[in-house]
């Protein structure tokens, strides 16, 4: 049992009177003045980033105004600069990877969350995981060297051949299949986000209850009931998320894109054809590029490829938001 | 699974030489390794984590720990994510325009920042998450001893939180290993060893770029190779950070 | 100990003196407390006697664990939480300490419903209050934590494993650490915010019985949901309804003929 050791009252009196603080609470103010300052500094850099984009593409933005926007034109030796085809290939293959993307990626979360046998959850699981910290460089090596041959060989010629006479959408399969080109930069992508969507898709669809799943099965639902009726409406702020997740990522994506788009300044309809994405425009021609109306125009596509990913991250939280709300209001 | 496959189908004989890692990038139709491209990666990741990752975990601490829900803590999560997505190579275009453009030479310390803003985001979101993570009462009873908070932040929030911000600071290291398109514009390359951050400075990602854009068999076979080897590096440091996190819980 | 281990409401013996009979060493004042705008007390006033175990009872929500909580200004961690009105200790008013807030917590040692043990090892978090006012050597402060973790009834059980870490001791024992962690830095009040409430019979009756010994040499204040337990260790017990403190007496009084009707009715069970 324990033991009773009385303290002489005195002593500890003494020691009492004596002890201080050894560090007085000016630490106090210091570190947290500090750690602001550092949050502040996060403030500070994105103004840094924007204003000096902004200085970088004075000349541009005087010579061209809003024109830049929609002018196909992209002649460095008459210094003649517009952003629409490259603000036109980030659209199409983003555009595409998402089309191709999101729907697997929800079929691979279904299946990892609903259907696969236990035994094969967590080495696939771990296989998405690593898939999705892959850098992209290898993406777009792999596109170049492996898939593009691929591609250009067997499916190319098929799509244009069944497609390509298809009238209005043949437009989109038609010309030679070159193996390189937007549909490929966009089929990368896709490759390239679908393992970064699934991750976020089964995370979130785990943290569903399972009585909640239970109960609905009992009712008599199928397994895509289910899914469709309880567990997306349940998880639809994280799954949103996700998807917006990898939209940004495809948008700004420079390496696997660069690697397969063809860059080539051509404003084409079909698919197959080359292409030039900002991301990609920027890897190959800024450290080449000679003249200051150049240099700007290249700035101004960095500018126009910040903006474009900060108003997707803007639209999605507010959606996120709404959606929260939403579901604040309901209960 | 398949493009695991084949990386490590044709990089793996090239990994397998030891040339690869003693021997500078060659010109075209010569042997040769990545040494200098190797040694490059390192000291600018090496760096780069250096730089972000103090600015990270303070920013994030302030978040977490004393602006929790006033309007500039809101406000600076906000950007912190605007620049977690904002696209890598528009990092490196700023870090042209602010300091390659005015030091009038590409270096490896510029790639070396470049990184490190893609870092800082990456740590704060991390820093403030695990913090908030840790209870409350574990602040209360520190306090309650007579602590003062700064010093009940180092010495028992950070120590409790420790695993959860080292994982983020993995998993960031793990990204900007492969990072190449801030690189392109900052870093540069170079053909020969130099570990002078104010010099051009090779690294892997910037070589594997140029070697596989270009027509030569050789080369590509040393883009394969030096894939390989950032790949297996990456997926190390996932595995690692995986463990840590896993064995925390 | 020649005293029961374990007293019961119902034990006989020499009537306790009146409050106002005992040199009070906390002396609370016309307290009000706020979360933002809710006001969580109303006008307490009340004196906490030295070297005696004063209990705080009520149902939950009453205000108990928010006035133990002003004692030490721990609100102060949250900028929209608020008191008013006055809690002197010695003369000095704690609600309106601007400087100094950490030397007066270090005299007021505090224990929370769940063990907080740091994430450091056993030693360390005995040491880690001591080094924070005091620097000693590594001899002495061995001896600190030895005296703390014996005084806490702990040293028996941990001495061979004094760098393990904190974590790896049971409900109970953590529990135990955490009193010994207050009691390192020398304080002369001791605030237990439900202490026991996440534990097994078995630890609790080892901290009653701890409690029983402590307030020989401290001021012991505990807020328990537990009415037994209130009987059972405190000498005094204050009880509390809607942030308003509505009896307060020496424990025998409260428990066995409460002058107020609403404690009355809480003690025999027709409420809360």
């Amino acid at each position: 049992m324990s033991a009773v050791l009385p303290i002489s009252e005195s002593a500890r009196t003494d020691e009492v009177a004596a002890r201080s603080p050894r560090h007085g609470s000016w630490g106090d103010a210091l570190f947290e003045n500090l750690t602001r300052l550092f949050a502040l500094l996060v403030f500070a850099l994105l103004a840094a980033i924007l204003i000096s984009l902004v200085i970088g593409s004075e000349l541009t933005l005087q010579k061209y105004g809003l024109g830049f926007l929609w002018s196909a034109q992209w002649d460095p030796v008459q210094e003649n600069f517009g952003a629409l085809v490259p603000i036109y290939g980030t659209l199409v293959t983003s555009l595409i990877a998402m089309l191709i993307g999101v729907p697997v990626s929800f079929g691979i979360a279904l299946f990892l969350t609903e259907l696969s046998p236990t035994w094969l959850k967590r080495p696939l699981g771990t296989a998405i995981e690593l898939l999705a910290a892959i850098p992209s460089i290898i993406y777009g090596m792999w596109g170049l060297f492996v898939f593009a041959p691929l591609f250009q060989a067997h499916v190319q010629p098929a799509l244009i051949e069944s497609l390509g006479s298809v009238p209005g959408l043949g437009r989109l399969f038609a010309g030679p299949p070159l193996g390189i080109g937007m549909l490929t930069a966009g089929l990368i992508l896709s490759i390239m986000v679908i393992p970064f969507i699934a991750a976020v898709m089964r995370d979130v669809f785990e943290l569903v209850p399972p009585l909640l799943k239970e109960s609905a099965y009992a009712l008599g639902a199928t397994t895509w009931e289910v899914m469709w009726r309880v567990v997306l409406p349940y998880t639809k702020v994280g799954v949103v998320g996700g998807i917006m997740l990898g939209l940004g990522r495809a948008l700004g994506e420079t390496m696997a894109v660069t690697f397969v788009i063809g860059n080539a300044y051509q404003l084409a309809a079909s698919l197959m054809a080359p292409g030039n994405s900002i991301a990609s425009a920027l890897a190959n021609e800024f450290t080449e590029a000679v003249g200051d109306v150049y240099f700007s125009a290249l700035i101004e596509l960095g500018l126009l490829l910040f903006l474009i990913t900060t108003i997707v991250l803007a639209f999605s939280k507010l959606l996120l938001m709404r959606l929260a709300r939403h579901e604040g209001a309901r209960t | 699974m398949w493009i695991l496959g084949t990386l490590f189908y044709e990089g793996g004989a090239a990994l397998l030489r030891a040339q690869l890692y003693y021997q500078m990038t060659p010109p075209p139709g010569d042997d040769g390794g990545l040494a200098n491209a190797i040694g490059g990666s390192l000291v600018i990741v090496g760096t780069a984590t250096l730089l972000g990752t103090p600015v990270g975990i303070l920013a994030g601490t302030y978040l977490a720990e004393y602006g929790k829900k006033s309007w500039l803590a809101a406000a600076t999560r906000f950007l912190n994510d605007v620049l977690l997505s904002a696209p890598s190579i528009v990092i490196g275009l700023f870090v042209y325009t602010v300091y390659v453009a005015r030091a009038k030479h590409f270096s490896g310390l510029a790639g070396a920042i470049a990184l490190a803003l893609i870092v800082i985001p990456v740590v704060v979101r991390t820093t403030d998450d695990m913090l908030k993570l840790v209870p409350n009462s574990l602040r209360e009873a520190a306090v309650a001893l007579g602590c003062p908070t700064w010093k009940m932040i180092v010495l028992v929030t950070y120590r409790a939180a420790r695993t959860g911000i080292l994982t983020g600071i993995l998993l960031a290291l793990a990204r900007i290993s492969g990072e190449t398109a801030p690189l392109l514009f900052t870093a540069l390359n170079n053909q020969f060893w130099s570990l002078d951050l104010n010099r051009p400075m090779s690294n892997l990602p910037t070589v594997i770029f140029q070697f596989a854009m270009s027509p030569y068999a050789d080369w590509h076979r040393l883009a394969w190779g030096g894939a390989a080897l950032i790949t297996l590096a990456v997926l190390g440091l996932n595995d690692v950070a995986r463990v840590l996190f896993t064995r925390k819980d | 100990m020649n005293r029961p281990l374990i007293r019961t409401a119902l034990r006989a013996g020499e009537p306790a003196p009146a409050v106002a009979e005992l040199p009070a060493k906390l002396r609370v004042r016309h307290l009000n407390f706020y979360y933002g705008a809710y006001q969580a007390l109303h006008d307490i006033t009340l004196d906490i006697p030295a070297n005696r175990v004063t209990a705080f009872i009520g149902p939950s929500g009453c205000g108990k664990s928010t006035l133990l909580r002003s004692f030490n200004r721990m609100y102060s961690l949250y900028p929209d939480q608020h008191a008013e009105g006055e809690v002197l200790l010695d003369s000095v008013n704690i609600i309106e300490l601007a400087r100094d807030l950490p030397l007066i917590r270090a005299k007021i040692g505090m224990v929370f419903q769940k063990p907080t043990p740091f994430p450091m090892s056993i030693y360390d978090n005995i040491a880690f209050g001591v080094r924070l006012f005091e620097r000693l050597s590594k001899r002495q402060m061995d001896e600190r934590v030895e005296w703390a973790l014996t005084r806490a009834a702990l040293w028996p059980e941990v001495r061979a494993k004094l760098e393990q870490s904190g974590d790896s001791l049971s409900g109970g024992q953590q529990q135990r650490l955490c009193i010994a962690r207050c009691i390192a830095i020398k304080p002369e009040v001791l605030l237990l915010d439900e202490p026991c409430s996440a534990l097994d019979p078995i630890s609790t009756a080892r901290i009653e019985e701890l409690i029983t010994e402590l307030k020989n040499d401290y001021t012991v204040v505990l807020v328990t949901h537990n009415m037994q337990q209130a009987a059972r260790v405190s000498d005094y017990t204050a009880y509390m309804y809607l942030g308003q403190l509505i009896e307060y007496g020496d424990t025998d009084t409260i428990f066995i003929k409460p002058q107020s009707k609403q404690t009355e009715d809480y003690i025999t069970g027709r409420f809360g």
